[in-house]
């Protein structure tokens, strides 16, 4: 298992130093000038200055291995010191935005507890929800439970997240008036009618983000649990005396889950990518509306640092679900 | 005598040569009756399991009616999805404009049936090229075991891209230039299909390449490679028709996902020119007035969720009908 952990770390070095080297390429590749957008009475030498205070003068090779360096030594010591109040970072040169000049880990730090907190509580709500789902339509399988549930599933995986957000927003803010359309990021939360604020504000992107895990989750524990429902060792369970509650939630769920973790955690990048479109919809400015901006603006640095930062989240995922599959699930050995 | 002709009647059969007795004996001849009811194309045993999925027939026949409105809709409602009269603005549903119309009164009718048309053929021409780098890509890594190493890393590579943001990033950065190149209208196309195409295909690598090495262990397989066939004739006339219905199926949950990848990268303001109705355009035209006119994001929408809801439940038919082993 250690042996199997530390060959699959090291597999996911040059696979991240490959999605690096595409972002990049993609990236300068493109036609396009970062000064393209100013006017046109500056003269040329001014303009040459302002392209090496911006680091495009220098060869590509110089540029993408000063990007490497500042993504993967200094961000990291810089983050360090701020944790431990070092001075390792003081003096080298962050990876800065062309639209803010400021560095833009500043910038994502900043936005990042906006998207973990209606992300993230999405998610969690989500799984919470679906496994009882999962587990009741397999239990009583072509139920009417069950067909409505299937059904709705499928609704959950057609209906795009811009037009169920776009739907929520026409009947729970416009018609009903219930609750707030727009995601206000500056309210403090210190008391409860504070409280009830955020509450009502986060309701609907969470709601949105939520609907596409449940599908998709109480999909896959249906069916896994399905083929577990069909084993041997139900049935063994069963002849010995047990309760149904404890066969299916001891006995069915535990085995059942073990392929659901995976897909869940498998599923935590692409929510990630989903919440750009909910941040979109719903103004809340996480880091999903800082890469939309950053696009606009023509921002390379904010927008390979983005992309890289997503390509890291979905390494780092596979590397822990595949990992967690061995964890879980005792038949599997890696040798 | 009856008895003595029962009796020597096996005695005859037995000493007569055997392509006589294929003709004379009555247990041969009601055989070859019973084969004589034409052979059934295998065309016809899947439709006839598709048939039991209603789910399927449903999803089948909204995507019929929705391809057949958008395709030949507009020769039938002949207004212009791009004339606008200021008379008739954020109008509600009237005979005049069965959908209302829009912020600058063109009638959404029309721009849905042209929006429509864009969709469906994003989303076709979106999946043939995934189709075809997957099918590619997964026959050659599960036949050639040379190939198997590096091109399932390069799968695994594109696997770990973050999809919608290189989406939106390539979208950004090429727009302009393939503009150029090929005109507004069909360098965005070209631009966008390519775009989802060239990120979809990895699910179909993987599922093709398993496919391809189950094939590649079965007799006929290993049959046709001993009397000297060519690799690729192998592929194409023994292994290709064998790992089909795996194709099949994700070619039509394909066309879904990128129905669905054209609208967000529309929806984001990445996609088509503003002027070029799209199902995720119109939804995003329709946002600013959604509070007077909810019209605007209405059909659009749903629209969009149909067609998606209609082609999984399609491709869910075509993967019970296409495995034999639920055929009754």
């Amino acid at each position: 298992m250690l042996n199997y952990a530390i060959r699959r770390l090291l597999m996911a070095v040059p696979t991240l130093f490959l999605i690096s080297l595409m972002i990049f390429s993609l990236l300068k590749l493109a036609p396009g000038d970062p000064l393209s957008q100013l006017p046109l009475t500056i003269p040329p030498e001014v303009r040459e200055k302002m392209r090496a205070a911006l680091g495009v003068d220098e060869p590509l090779i110089v540029q993408y291995l000063l990007w490497l360096k500042q993504f993967f030594v200094i961000e990291p010591l810089r983050g360090f010191d701020i944790l431990f109040g070092t001075h390792l970072s003081d003096g080298m040169q962050r990876i800065i935005s062309w639209q803010t000049r400021g560095p833009v880990f500043s910038m994502i730090a900043e936005r990042l507890p906006q998207t973990l907190l209606v992300v993230g509580l999405a998610y969690i709500v989500g799984v919470l929800i679906a496994v009882p789902i999962g587990i009741v339509s397999a239990y009583k399988q072509y139920s009417v439970f069950d067909q409505i549930g299937t059904f709705l599933s499928m609704l959950g995986l057609a209906v795009p997240p811009f037009f169920s957000g776009v739907l929520a927003i026409l009947i729970f803010a416009v018609y009903l008036d219930w609750l707030p359309t727009i995601y206000n990021t500056n309210l403090i939360v210190n008391s409860w009618s504070n409280f009830t604020e955020q509450f009502l504000q986060m309701a609907m992107p969470v709601m949105v983000l939520a609907v596409q895990t449940i599908a998709s989750i109480s999909r896959y524990l249906r069916s896994s649990m399905l083929d577990n429902l069909e084993q041997d060792y139900v049935r063994t369970a069963r002849a010995k005396g047990m309760g149904e509650n404890v066969v299916v939630f001891i006995h069915v769920l535990r085995n059942s889950m073990i392929p659901v973790v995976t897909v869940i955690t498998l599923g935590l990048p692409s929510v990630f990518g989903g919440a750009i479109v909910t941040e979109q919809i719903f103004r809340v400015n996480g880091i999903g509306q800082l890469l939309i901006t950053a696009i606009y603006a023509n921002d390379v640095p904010t927008v390979q640092t983005l992309a890289f930062i997503f390509a890291v989240l979905i390494v780092v995922f596979n590397l822990i679900a595949d990992l967690l599959y061995g964890v879980l699930d005792p038949r599997i050995r890696y040798d | 005598m009856t008895e003595l002709v029962s009796y020597n009647e096996p005695k005859n059969v037995a000493e007569a040569p055997v392509s006589e007795t294929a003709t004379t004996d009555p247990i041969a001849g009601v055989d070859l009756v019973v084969l004589k009811v034409p052979p059934r194309n295998q065309c016809w045993d899947v439709w006839d399991q598709f048939k039991t999925h209603k789910g399927a027939v449903a999803g089948a026949g909204v995507f019929f009616v929705i391809v057949v409105a958008v395709v030949f809709g507009p020769f039938v409602w002949r207004v212009s999805p791009a004339y606008i009269d200021f008379t008739a603005m954020n109008a509600g549903p009237s005979w005049a404009h069965p959908f209302g119309t829009d912020q600058l009164g063109r009638d959404l009718l029309a721009r849905m049936m042209t929006g429509g048309r864009v969709a469906i053929a994003v989303g076709l021409a979106a999946m043939i090229i995934s189709i075809f780098l997957g099918t590619l890509i997964g026959v050659l890594t599960g036949y050639f075991k040379s190939l198997d190493g590096p091109l399932m890393r390069l799968t695994d590579l594109f696997l770990s891209l973050p999809v919608l943001p290189l989406l939106l990033v390539a979208v950004m950065l090429f727009r302009d230039a393939v503009a150029k190149i090929l005109g507004n209208d069909l360098g965005s196309f070209t631009l966008i299909v390519s775009i989802i195409g060239v990120m979809s295909w990895m699910g179909m690598a993987r599922i093709v390449r398993g496919e391809v090495l189950a094939v590649k262990q079965r007799e006929f397989v290993m049959a046709s490679r001993s009397i000297g066939t060519p690799p690729h004739r192998i592929i194409i006339r023994h292994v290709l028709p064998n790992v089909m219905s795996p194709i099949i199926v994700s070619a039509t949950l394909g066309i879904a996902d990128a129905i669905i990848a054209e609208s967000v990268l529309s929806f984001l303001g990445l996609g088509f020119p503003p002027d070029f109705p799209t199902w995720g355009r119109l939804l995003y035209d329709g946002i600013e007035y959604m509070q007077v006119s909810p019209q605007l994001v209405l059909w659009p929408g749903i629209a969009i969720s149909l067609t998606v809801l209609s082609v999984n439940y399609i491709g869910d038919g075509f993967r019970d009908a296409l495995d034999p082993r639920l055929r009754r």
